[in-house]
């Protein structure tokens, strides 16, 4: 296992990716990627929870026993959602007023989880802090593409509401592609979530593909 | 893992209840921290929204100080914030829960006249589907403002329904569930109304 912050980084993004590879995090991938402004909102919710977790279970990685670390875990990633929420919500209303939704949401998701278990478990702070913000940015990245081609064709706008999620600054993002009405509704439904996600990851191993590297299988890749 | 010698449960006893208790102390200690400025934004919120659904021109006091808790037909306690132009009633709000969402019960905020007509209607609280029913949210879609003007009679109350119901209102595409939930809310509250107007009128 290499610490090499490049490496971790890569792996973040596009190598190791959180849903395009390792197919985790699903439930928060299919509920919150209708449009691409949410799949933006929910990744980076998700990427300060899991920097924050992978931190805090790295800190504490010598002094938490083998047989009761999962219930461990589970409590830190619980109570840096807790955090976050009761947070944005006193300090940063506006922002909560739209992400307030995804915020829970992030309890169900297993790749925090899997990452506190697989990487922050065994190596020091900073790699950790480093592969939970990059993990999250990854999962950031992979869900805005799901969420910005089910909103293309689903409702034929993309970065819809992008302005109340970011400021008024970023009202140029917003842009109706195709006129009202002529969306293919199924998409922006929950099978359109699977449909997307699904040729996401073909078109992910295509590149790959294309780019000669070895294929990792989705599980198959040991940390 | 490195773990060298198998150790006592207790051991582990102790570490996750050390742990359940550290992060227990910290969430309270959040929730002490939280709980003022969380209620100041509730309250500034509802000041917002009673802007919205009350206009400014028709009342010379403050809605929010000027409310008054009655005991409705339906023996629940109601807050009502009332406008007041040189003392007499010119408006009421009220808070009105909407059952039937998709996720749970929506609050809304609506404003009447005397004459039982909507001044304004917004969505305070909801959980519904992003993207999808969320455009109750004036913020995202103009659809709850065309409430604005609406009485019981117009449309006739078989006509307080979402179109798929034969009602006259739009539903969203994809979403039927939750703008049902809302006129049927709404509906409700204009019917809450009518059945307590005196008491919501009463002055002071």
């Amino acid at each position: 296992m290499s610490t090499s912050y490049g490496r971790i980084v890569k792996d973040g993004l596009w190598d190791n990716n959180g849903v395009l590879c390792m197919l985790l995090g699903m439930c928060p991938t299919m509920a919150m990627t209708g449009t691409a402004t949410n799949g933006f909102g929910m990744g980076i919710a998700t990427a300060v929870v899991m920097a924050a977790s992978n931190m805090m279970v790295a800190m504490f990685r010598n002094y938490v026993t083998h047989e009761v670390r999962i219930p461990v875990y589970i409590l830190i990633v619980a109570a840096n959602v807790t955090f976050v929420d009761l947070g944005m919500n006193a300090w940063m209303h506006e922002l909560y007023k739209v992400l307030g939704l995804f915020i829970p949401l992030i309890v169900s998701n297993c790749l925090p989880l899997a990452r506190l278990e697989a990487f922050a478990a065994k190596e020091p702070v900073l790699p950790s802090l480093v592969d939970g913000t990059f993990m999250g940015l990854g999962f950031t990245l992979a869900l805005t593409a799901i969420g910005a081609v089910r909103e293309l064709i689903g409702q034929g706008t993309l970065f819809a509401d992008a302005s109340l999620l970011l400021g008024p600054a970023f009202k140029f993002l917003e842009m109706r592609v195709m006129p009202e009405d002529m969306g293919i509704l199924v998409l922006i439904l929950p099978p359109g979530g699977f449909l997307v996600a699904g040729l996401m990851v073909v078109a992910k191993r295509m590149v790959d593909l294309a780019m000669g590297k070895e294929i990792k299988m989705a599980g198959a890749h040991s940390v | 893992m490195s773990a060298a010698a198998i150790k006592p449960t207790w051991v582990h006893a102790f570490i996750l209840g050390a742990f359940c208790t550290g992060f227990g102390v910290l969430l309270a200690a959040t929730d002490i921290v939280t709980q003022e400025p969380i209620k100041e934004r509730a309250l500034e919120d509802k000041m917002n929204s009673l802007g919205l659904v009350i206009p400014k021109s028709i009342h010379d006091n403050n809605p929010v100080t000027d409310a008054v808790t009655f005991t409705g037909t339906d023996g629940k306690a109601q807050t009502v914030y009332r406008a007041m132009m040189a003392g007499k009633v010119t408006g009421v709000a009220y808070e009105v829960i909407a059952h039937g969402g998709y996720a749970g019960p929506i609050r809304l905020m609506l404003g009447v006249d005397p004459d039982g007509k909507i001044l304004g209607v917004r969505v305070i609280a909801h959980k519904e589907t992003p993207g999808l029913g969320d455009k109750i949210d004036a913020a995202k879609n103009e659809w709850i403002t065309r409430f604005t003007g609406l009485f019981l009679g117009n449309p006739p109350a078989e006509k307080w329904k979402v179109k798929k119901d034969g009602g006259q209102f739009d539903q969203f595409s994809g979403a039927t569930i939750t703008p049902r939930a809302v006129v049927g809310g709404i509906r409700h509250g204009l019917e809450y109304f009518a059945a307590n107007k005196a008491s919501m009128m009463e002055g002071r």
